[in-house]
C-alpha cells in the first residue's frame, strides 16, 4: 500500500492538500498538522475507492458544510455571551444609577424578557437580516458602527499582509539557500524573536524609537498614510516570523526535487531557478498558512489597534468591552470570527484552484 | 549553551514566582518622592508613576504570569487530552461530534474569544484562567485526537483490546505513554502562548485587578510615560521576552528530542 508519501516531510506541509488518489491509506489519519481548518477525515474515507475528481469535489463540499457548521457554532456561542455575564447584564450595562424604567426598557429592547430559545431565534433572525442590534452607548445601530470602523482595519490588514510578504519571502529564501550558515541562523533567530515578542510591547517600543525620538511617524491615531506604518510593522512581526520559517522549510523541501537538478543542469541562472522553479512550487503550503494567519492577524489587530489608537474593529471591541456595550462586543467578535472562517474557506478553494495537481478535472490522476 | 541559558531563565522565573510572597518586598508601597525615578543603585529597575519599586512589582508580575500559565496549561492539557483521546478512541459518532465542537472553538481566531470572555466575566486572576482555558484546551484535544487515531491501529493496542482490557486501562497504559512526548512539547509552547496572552489581557485592562501587578498591566501603565520614563515599559517587556524566548527555545529542543511526529511515521513504515 502506498503510504502517504511525501505528505509529512516538512512540519508545515498539510497532507490534506496533497490529494492524490492512492497516496492515502484508508483509515489512517493524517491530521496531526497544525492547520486547524483542514478536515481530512471525509477525504480519507472517500479517497480510498472513489475517483480522484469525485474525492476532490466531495472534499470541497465537506469543507463548505464544515464552514457553515462552524459559523453556526460561532453565532451560537456569541449569542450566549450576554448570558455568560455574572449577574444581571442590564444592571451591568446601565450602571447602578439607572432607573427601574430604563432597565425595563433595555431589557425589553434586548429581548431578555423572553425565554432563551425565543431569544435565540430572534437573534438568528436578526442576523439573517443583517440586524446586529443597537448600541446603547453610541445610540446607533451596531451595523453602522462596524461599517464606520471596517475601512481602517481593512487598510491595516492589507498593509500588514503586503509588508509580511515583502519581509518573509526574502528572509525564508535566504535562510533556505544558505542552509546551516550564519545567514540561516540569523534569519531563524530573527524569526524566533519575532514569535516571542508581544505586540503590546513592540508597539510602544516602535513608538518610542520612530515617533518620539526620530519623529518619523505619528504616535497614534489615523492621520495620513504614514500613520499606518508602525501599526502594520508591529502586526506583521509575528506573522513574518511564522511565514519565513514556513518559506524556509517549504523551499528546503523543494530544493531537493529532480526538476531543480534539471534546471541547474540546464545551466539556468540561479536567480531564475530560485524564483521561477523553486519558489513557485514552494509557495503552495505558504498560501495556506497565509490564509490561516490572516485570522491571527485580525485577532492581533485588537491589541495592536489599542496600542496605536487605530480606529478599527479591534479598538471598537476593546472600547465596547470597557463601556459594557455588549451588543457591540458580540457583533465585533462575530464579524472577526466569520471573516476568519470565510478567509480559510477561500484559501482552501484558491489552493485547489492554484495547484494543478489538485484541480477538479482530475486529468493528472 | 542556549538551552542551558533558557533553563536558567525558566528556573529563575519559577523560583522567584514561588518565593515572591516570602521575600521582603513592598510592591504596593507608594513613595511620592521617587515618582518615575530612573534605575539607581537603590532600586535597580527604578520607580513607576506612583513611586512604587518596579523591581518588586516585576517579581509579583512573575508570580502572576507563572500562576496563570501553570493553571491554564495544566487545566487545558488535562481537559483537552481527556476529551480528545476519549472521543477519538470511541470513534464514530463521538469523534465526529467532538471534531465539530473543536472546529467551532478554532473558528475564533487567536485570543479573541479569551478577550471577549475576560471582558464579559470581568477582571480578576480566576477569570483570566477561565478565559484562557476555554481557548486553550482545544489545541490539546486536537493533538490527542490525532495521536489516538493513529495509535489505536497499532498492534499492541489491538492486542490489548482483544484481551478485553478496559478503555481506561488502554488509554492509560498503552496510549498516554506514547502520546506524552507530543503533549509535553505542545504544553511547553503552550506556556509561552499563555504568558503572552495573560500579559496581553492585562495590557488591555482585562487581566488582574490593581494593585496586583502583571507584566502586561505594567507595560500599559508605562506607555503613558514613555518619553520621561522608558524604563517603565522596558523592564516588564524584557521580562516577558526573556521568559517567552526561553520557553520557545526549550520547546524547539524538546521537539527535536521527542520528535513528535514519530508515532505516526514509524506506524506507517512497512
Amino acid at each position: 500500500m502506498a503510504a502517504c508519501k511525501g505528505a509529512r516531510t516538512s512540519p508545515g506541509r498539510c497532507p490534506a492538500h496533497v490529494i492524490r488518489a492512492g497516496d492515502y491509506t484508508p483509515g489512517q489519519p493524517h491530521d496531526d498538522c497544525k492547520i486547524p481548518t483542514c478536515c481530512i477525515d471525509p477525504l480519507l474515507h472517500l479517497c480510498s475507492g472513489l475517483r480522484y475528481s469525485h474525492a476532490m469535489l466531495a472534499y470541497l463540499i465537506q469543507r463548505l458544510l464544515g464552514a457553515c457548521l462552524a459559523m453556526f457554532g460561532v453565532v451560537s456561542i456569541v449569542f450566549l455571551f450576554i448570558h455568560l455575564i455574572p449577574g444581571d447584564p442590564v444592571e451591568i450595562m446601565l450602571g447602578e444609577s439607572a432607573t427601574g424604567a430604563d432597565r425595563e426598557a433595555l431589557r425589553l429592547a434586548l429581548g431578555l424578557h423572553e425565554a432563551l430559545p425565543a431569544q435565540y431565534l430572534h437573534y438568528l433572525g436578526g442576523l439573517l437580516q443583517l440586524d446586529l442590534g443597537y448600541s446603547i452607548h453610541q445610540q446607533q445601530p451596531v451595523g453602522h458602527l462596524l461599517l464606520e470602523r471596517l475601512p481602517a482595519t481593512g487598510l491595516l490588514a492589507l498593509v500588514t499582509l503586503c509588508l509580511t510578504i515583502v519581509l518573509a519571502l526574502p528572509l525564508g529564501i535566504l535562510a533556505a539557500i544558505h542552509r546551516n550558515t550564519a545567514w540561516d541562523s540569523a534569519a531563524m533567530g530573527l524569526s524566533l524573536l519575532g514569535v516571542s515578542i508581544p505586540n503590546f510591547w513592540l508597539g510602544p517600543l516602535l513608538i518610542l524609537l520612530f515617533s518620539l525620538w526620530l519623529g518619523w511617524f505619528p504616535v497614534s491615531g489615523q492621520d495620513g498614510i504614514s500613520s499606518v506604518v508602525l501599526p502594520a510593522l508591529t502586526l506583521s512581526t509575528g506573522l513574518t516570523a511564522v511565514l519565513s520559517r514556513m518559506v524556509r522549510s517549504s523551499m528546503l523541501e523543494v530544493l531537493h526535487e529532480d526538476y531543480l537538478r534539471t534546471a541547474r543542469a540546464k545551466g539556468l541562472p540561479p536567480a531564475r531557478i530560485i524564483l521561477h522553479h523553486a519558489l513557485r512550487n514552494a509557495l503552495l503550503p505558504v498560501i495556506t498558512l497565509l490564509g490561516l494567519q490572516l485570522g491571527a492577524l485580525l485577532a492581533g489587530a485588537v491589541v495592536t489597534e489599542t496600542v496605536f489608537s487605530w480606529p478599527g474593529i479591534g479598538l471598537l471591541t476593546i472600547e465596547s468591552i470597557q463601556s459594557r456595550d455588549f451588543p457591540v462586543v458580540q457583533a465585533c467578535v462575530l464579524l472577526i470570527s466569520l471573516t476568519y472562517i470565510l478567509v480559510n474557506l477561500l484559501t482552501d478553494l484558491v489552493y485547489a484552484w492554484i495547484d494543478p495537481r489538485i484541480r477538479l478535472d482530475g486529468s493528472s490522476a | 549553551m542556549t538551552t542551558r541559558l533558557a533553563s536558567v531563565i525558566l528556573l529563575a522565573w519559577a523560583l522567584l514566582a514561588l518565593l515572591a510572597p516570602a521575600l521582603p518586598l513592598s510592591p504596593n508601597v507608594i513613595q511620592l518622592q521617587h515618582i518615575l525615578d530612573a534605575p539607581s543603585a537603590q532600586a535597580v529597575f527604578g520607580y513607576d508613576d506612583l513611586g512604587r519599586d518596579i523591581g518588586a512589582r516585576l517579581l509579583v508580575g512573575a508570580r502572576t504570569s507563572f500562576l496563570v500559565a501553570g493553571w491554564v496549561v495544566c487545566l487545558s492539557l488535562c481537559l483537552g487530552t481527556l476529551f480528545g483521546a476519549l472521543t477519538a478512541y470511541r470513534g464514530g459518532w463521538w469523534d465526529r461530534a467532538a471534531t465539530q465542537l473543536v472546529d467551532i472553538f478554532l473558528a475564533f481566531p487567536g485570543i479573541l474569544l479569551a478577550i471577549a470572555l475576560a471582558g464579559l466575566l470581568g477582571p480578576g486572576l480566576d477569570n483570566v484562567v477561565i478565559a484562557l482555558t476555554v481557548v486553550g484546551w482545544v489545541g490539546y484535544a486536537r493533538l490527542a485526537r490525532a495521536q489516538v487515531l493513529t495509535l489505536k491501529q497499532r498492534e499492541h493496542v489491538q492486542a490489548a483490546r482483544a484481551l478485553g482490557s478496559s478503555q481506561w486501562y488502554i488509554l492509560r497504559r498503552h496510549l498516554l505513554p506514547l502520546m506524552a512526548g507530543a503533549l509535553i512539547v505542545e504544553a511547553t509552547f503552550g506556556v509561552a502562548a499563555v504568558v503572552i496572552a495573560e500579559a496581553g489581557l492585562s495590557f488591555l485592562g482585562l487581566g488582574v485587578q490593581p494593585p496586583l501587578a502583571s507584566w502586561g498591566a505594567m507595560i500599559r501603565d508605562g506607555t503613558r510615560y514613555m518619553l520621561v520614563a522608558p524604563h517603565m515599559v522596558l523592564a516588564p517587556g524584557l521580562s516577558i521576552l526573556a521568559v517567552v524566548l526561553a520557553v520557545n527555545l526549550l520547546g524547539d529542543r524538546l521537539r527535536d528530542r521527542f520528535d513528535t511526529r514519530l508515532p505516526t511515521e514509524t506506524g506507517r513504515q512497512q
